[in-house]
């Protein structure tokens, strides 16, 4: 990034420039992020920063949106609906959200390790029709699945729902672990059959701890999908199926209340942390097997 | 007088034939390897002798042919397609655990320690328990010379110390047959003597042996039998000497001249 002493004034202006280029590139990037911390701390209920806030008198702060967000109606303050519904949205997502992925890694692992096989017929195609969740449009996919699940009844049920988001999530696991799997050394599970191992064992103990980083991302960007996922859930899901997607986007289209903007802020931690830890499990893990960070 | 178990080969591969594609890699290749014997099997590279070797352990599965292992025939039957293919798993795997293989690319498992690499088996295919296959482990590094660097993990030991622990792991079966594929043709020169020094000592032991090797000094000095392979086929055997020193095929002189000079 630094500049060499021989350049040309020229050559400084345009590193200059460059650099600005990125900075609001990514300013406009992260900004809606951040903005949206702080004023989910106001006292009032407007979605903007009070002229008290900006003076930082400290009374312009509060906790109350974060109170109402887990389901605490005692502030007397209150105007805006209170009810627990960011509770139920919150524990349904992540109950769908965790089965989803549970179901999308295993199937994606299973499809992966078959489309890696060069004896496996029709790869291209069979690939190309996992994929298709990321490369149709989602309205298609939802209206698709609306009409499919009603014949099948698993329209607004538990179970519908997580095939559906189980179905968004597999075209992650299936391509992060066919990467990882190119990489992989079949001489290694060749080694562990030579010595005795049965198939079942030797995939777990030596194919699986080392195809683990990218099935780890694969989960990761599953449980993301389903978890913020509204769309498939206001077609397929019933009334009373509140994810938190769904409870923010009923949110901002009913009342607008800075709850949404507390939930969002712990969204935004909570990603942070998970990320976070993921990377330094990968870390951790290529150290001990001395492959240096790329 | 010896007894007729003992008399009972150790390995008997019969006519084994192997093609991949349209190549025709064995053409019928017999073998057979009493209990002691040390086997090197020479050739230039796609003479088909580490095919040879992956088809004993079934790791490439033969076109047609038998393996024996202690008279104990692997069962195999004949698909639609012509080709053979073997029926009960369960004895394939048992017997690869009598049939120790050492690759050419060490194949140790990166995510695990070198002692680990070795009690993994002995845990999980031999049913030891954890300490038993801990002090079986330690006592094979040892041979070998790996015992110090037991707790290491592979990416941080040389190609040479892999070898070793790689040989460890398979020594700790205690397998009837080792097969060692080119086990030294994937080292820097100056690693290959620790790896055929701890061979040398295991045929001293009297372990049955079949090497696949370049090694012209180790098939020489250390194996009671060379088989020289061409184009698939045998073209030459018996012992270093008759090998080595009146070589009677044009194929075997023309190998060795360009290996020695």
């Amino acid at each position: 990034m630094a500049l060499p002493s021989y350049a040309t004034p020229a050559q400084r202006i345009w590193h200059y420039i460059y650099l600005a280029m990125c900075s609001i590139v990514l300013f406009f990037l992260v900004m809606p992020l951040l903005v949206v911390i702080p004023i989910s701390f106001t006292s009032t209920p407007f979605l903007q920063f009070t002229p008290e806030m900006l003076r930082l008198d400290p009374d312009a702060f509060s906790l109350r949106w974060y109170r109402i967000m887990i389901g605490d109606c005692s502030d007397p303050g209150i105007t805006t609906v209170c009810s627990d519904n960011w509770k139920i949205g919150a524990l349904n997502s992540l109950k769908i959200g965790i089965t989803a992925t549970v179901l999308a890694t295993t199937l994606g692992i299973l499809a992966a390790l078959g489309l890696s096989r060069p004896i496996m017929p029709f790869r291209k195609l069979i690939m190309a029709m996992m994929i298709s969740p990321l490369i149709v449009p989602l309205i298609i996919t939802a209206s698709g699945t609306f009409f499919f699940f009603a014949r099948l009844d698993l329209v607004a049920t538990f179970w519908g729902l997580v095939l559906a988001h189980t179905i968004l999530g597999l075209p992650f696991v299936v391509i992060t672990v066919t990467a990882t799997l190119v990489g992989f050394d079949t001489n290694l599970t060749k080694a562990a059959a030579s010595l005795g191992g049965g198939p079942i064992r030797n995939f777990f103990k030596v194919q699986m701890p080392l195809i683990l980083p990218g099935v780890i991302s694969g989960a990761l960007f599953a449980f993301i999908t389903s978890f913020d996922e509204v769309v498939i859930v206001l077609f397929v899901g019933g009334p009373d199926q509140i994810t938190l997607p769904r409870q923010m986007w009923s949110g901002v289209r009913q009342e607008i209340s800075p709850t949404i903007l507390s939930v969002a802020t712990i969204l935004v931690i909570m990603s942070i942390c998970l990320l976070t830890t993921v990377e330094m499990l990968r870390r951790r893990s290529e150290r001990l097997r001395g492959i240096r960070p790329s | 007088m010896e007894t007729p178990a003992s008399l009972t080969p150790a390995l008997e591969v019969l006519d084994l034939h192997k093609h991949f594609n349209d190549v025709e890699v064995l053409k019928g290749v017999n073998l057979v390897a009493k209990t002691g014997d040390v086997i090197s099997m020479l050739g230039a590279s796609g003479s088909g002798k580490s095919t040879f070797l992956r088809c004993i352990n079934l790791l490439e599965v033969p076109d047609r042919g038998t393996v024996t292992v202690h008279g104990e025939t692997i069962k195999m039957s004949t698909s639609k397609y012509g080709d053979i293919v073997p029926t009960d798993s369960s004895q394939v795997i048992r017997l690869r655990s009598r049939l120790g293989m050492v690759f050419q690319s060490f194949n140790l498992w990166q995510h695990m320690t070198v002692l680990e690499n070795v009690t993994e088996a002995l845990i999980h295919v031999l049913k030891m328990s954890k300490t038993e296959a801990a002090d079986r482990a330690c006592q094979t590094l040892d041979r070998v010379g790996m015992l110090d660097r037991k707790d290491y993990y592979p990416a941080h030991i040389s190609g040479g110390q892999q070898q070793r622990a790689a040989i460890a792991r398979v020594l700790a079966m205690e397998p009837d047959v080792m097969l060692f594929d080119e086990p030294t043709s994937a080292l820097d020169p100056e690693l290959v003597g620790e790896v055929l020094k701890v061979m040398r000592n295991l045929a001293e032991e009297g372990r049955t042996m079949i090497v696949v090797t370049h090694e012209i000094g180790f098939a020489r000095d250390v194996s009671n039998r060379v088989i020289f392979l061409h184009e698939g086929a045998i073209d030459s055997e018996g012992t270093p000497d008759q090998v080595f020193t009146n070589p009677d095929s044009a194929q075997l002189k023309k190998f060795l001249s360009n290996a020695i000079h």
